[in-house]
């Protein structure tokens, strides 16, 4: 293969990691830009959430895409909800205190995590994919499914945007985002629209699961990594910036592709982690924050 | 002079431990003081400063590395690379915070666990010398500190001890000098002691570099004590620990990390012997310290007991 087909392969495996990153950020942002908290267990939800798409999609009889339209629909609410607890048991009685609500959240990595090695064991495990179509380009096949998740993706977003920006929900998500103190003098139950988007922020960690266990595997420690890359989307793109965060995560993606593939992964981490650090020392509002 | 008299104590109640522990308990006891010296260093800046910081395992690393390598590449040995693994410590954090220490809070954590996980990886990217995730084993030659032969348990549990009592009556001492009480005003109200016409940076810089010193003696005093030096010691977990110990023990509180750190190695080692899932613990341990007891063990004692505990 020449440099051209090669590059092109690059990109496309960057775009679905793109995409899937995108989904798993803009939940770690969304729950940073209206409850000002930071959750390490993001990417335990993310975990929690493909162990549970493989439960489903191994007790639902028939072909493969049954039990991954199931999980689909299914996991991420129940990921949701479990998160939803936790806000209302753990995170509210901290009044979300920024660093309590860190070693809280660590403290729940570590149960999620260790419930999985109990209740999954610790192999990883494949979960078939709902198709298995193949799209033939002139130099090389590619997986129509890792296609259809970068369009999924693309679905899941464009809903999330229109339920912040045109719902009755959003409009409340966005003004506690405001203020708080103001938008309980309005009447709005704050504590539920933290319930809620705890909750929301941990669904979308869980429907990329949801969308990314095909094509790869299932394992109690797959949550690290994407954690770590959320991490770098969220603070590149500015903390608490959508917008911003779906850019981000598009040029971390794509550059994650390409560097991944012409030099090595370990390489691209020292640089990005490294590259992220002095972002948020030299300019805290991201990249492409507008303001602080 | 109560709180010294108290350390003192508690210090020879230690040596008293140290010398009727049958041995598997004795070779626990030297682990857990090793890790009470990092975590001391740990409290300094997370209890007494209030820097929460994520990046402490890339100093504990640095020690550990700082020692293990001049073992392995030039076939140094004992107090020197101690010397040198405390000294990388330090320096690594001197260089961690110039950076990290202009942001604060949620920030200050994220910074420092970006750096931690850049070392780590590096670390890891240069396994042809440290062995990445192998790790490297030292050899019995170099594990010799002042006449004193780590291989054997019981002059490693007592050089373990003295080390742990020194770097505990230090740590006594600075925070109970005029400097301790700025690292409180540091960590109660941070605008307020800048107005007062104190540096915050200059301050909190220099905790962290003795925070560091500290990690860093006791990553190189692991990596002699035990015989191996390992790149996983410089996984995030190991920056979490000394922030559990210090909870648990009480944050804030001299002896409160060796107290942390030996209900949790404890706790561990009889949890891991009924399932391989031990680590759970150490997450209902954060939740339940961090919802219900946030001033940990020697926390309450002070609160309750004695107000004097430094």
């Amino acid at each position: 293969m020449s440099f051209g087909p090669f590059l092109l392969l690059a990109l496309m495996e960057g775009l679905v990691s793109a995409a899937v990153l995108a989904l798993m950020a803009s939940g770690l942002s969304l729950v940073f830009g209206v409850m000002r908290v930071v959750n390490v267990a993001h990417g335990a939800f993310f975990m929690t959430g493909a162990v549970l798409a493989w439960f489903v999609a191994g007790h639902v009889p028939g072909p493969p895409v049954w039990g991954w339209l199931a999980a689909l629909v299914v996991v991420p609410p129940m990921v949701g909800l479990m998160a939803a607890a936790v806000d209302t048991l753990v995170l509210k009685r901290l009044e979300y205190e920024p660093e309590a609500v860190i070693v809280a959240t660590i403290g729940l990595l570590y149960i999620l995590e260790q419930a999985a090695l109990i209740g999954f064991g610790p192999d990883a495990r494949p979960v078939a994919a709902p198709f298995s179509l193949r799209l033939q380009l002139p130099w090389f096949g590619y997986s129509g499914y890792k296609l259809f998740v970068v369009a999924a993706a693309g679905l899941v977003l464009l809903a999330l945007w229109l339920v912040m920006t045109r719902t009755r929900f959003g409009l409340v998500m966005r003004a506690t985002q405001v203020d708080r103190t103001t938008a309980r003098a309005f009447g709005i139950n704050v504590d539920r629209v933290y319930a809620g988007t705890f909750g929301l922020g941990a669904a979308l960690a869980a429907v990329a699961a949801v969308l990314v266990v095909p094509t790869t595997q299932v394992h109690y420690l797959m949550g690290g990594d994407p954690l770590l890359l959320s991490f770098i989307t969220v603070i590149i793109g500015g903390l608490g910036s959508l917008r911003g965060t779906l850019v981000a995560a598009l040029i971390i993606g794509l550059s994650d592709g390409v560097i991944s593939m012409f030099w090595a992964p370990t390489l691209s981490k020292i640089i990005a982690t490294l590259l992220v650090a002095l972002v948020l020392v030299f300019r805290p509002q991201g990249l492409f924050g507008a303001k602080a | 002079m109560k709180a010294w008299l108290f350390h003192l104590v508690a210090l020879a109640g230690l040596a008293v431990l140290a010398a009727v522990l049958p041995a598997y308990h004795a070779n626990n006891l030297a682990r857990v003081l090793v890790l009470a010296v990092y975590a001391t260093g740990y409290n300094l800046a997370f209890g007494y400063t209030g820097m929460l910081s994520l990046g402490h395992a890339l100093f504990f690393g640095a020690g550990m590395f700082g020692a293990a390598l001049p073992v392995t590449l030039w076939g140094w040995g004992g107090v020197p690379v101690l010397a040198l693994g405390m000294l990388a410590g330090g320096v690594v954090a001197g260089a961690v915070g110039l950076l990290a220490l202009r942001t604060k809070g949620v920030s200050f954590m994220i910074v420092t666990l970006m750096f931690a996980q850049a070392g780590y990886l590096t670390l890891i990217w240069f396994n042809a010398v440290t062995g990445g995730d192998q790790g490297l084993v030292l050899p019995g030659a170099a594990r010799r500190v002042l006449g004193i032969d780590l291989t054997q348990d019981a002059p490693r549990l007592w050089l373990a001890l003295g080390i742990y009592a020194v770097a505990l009556l230090l740590a006594v001492a600075l925070v109970r000098s005029r400097f301790g009480r700025i690292m409180l005003a540091m960590r109660e109200n941070e605008e307020r002691s800048r107005m007062l016409g104190y540096n915050p940076y200059a301050v909190k810089l220099k905790v962290l570099v003795v925070s560091g010193l500290y990690a860093g003696l006791a990553g190189a005093a692991y990596g002699l004590f035990f015989g191996y030096a390992g790149a996983g010691f410089a996984t995030v977990q190991y920056s979490i620990l000394p922030m559990l110990y210090s909870l648990l023990g009480g944050a804030g509180t001299a002896l409160g990390p060796l107290i942390g750190a030996a209900a949790m190695f404890w706790l561990i080692d009889f949890v891991s012997s009924l399932t391989n899932a031990y680590l759970m613990l150490v997450g209902v341990a954060l939740i339940v310290l961090v919802l219900f007891a946030p001033r940990g063990i020697l926390g309450f004692v002070r609160e309750r007991w004695l107000p004097w505990l430094p």
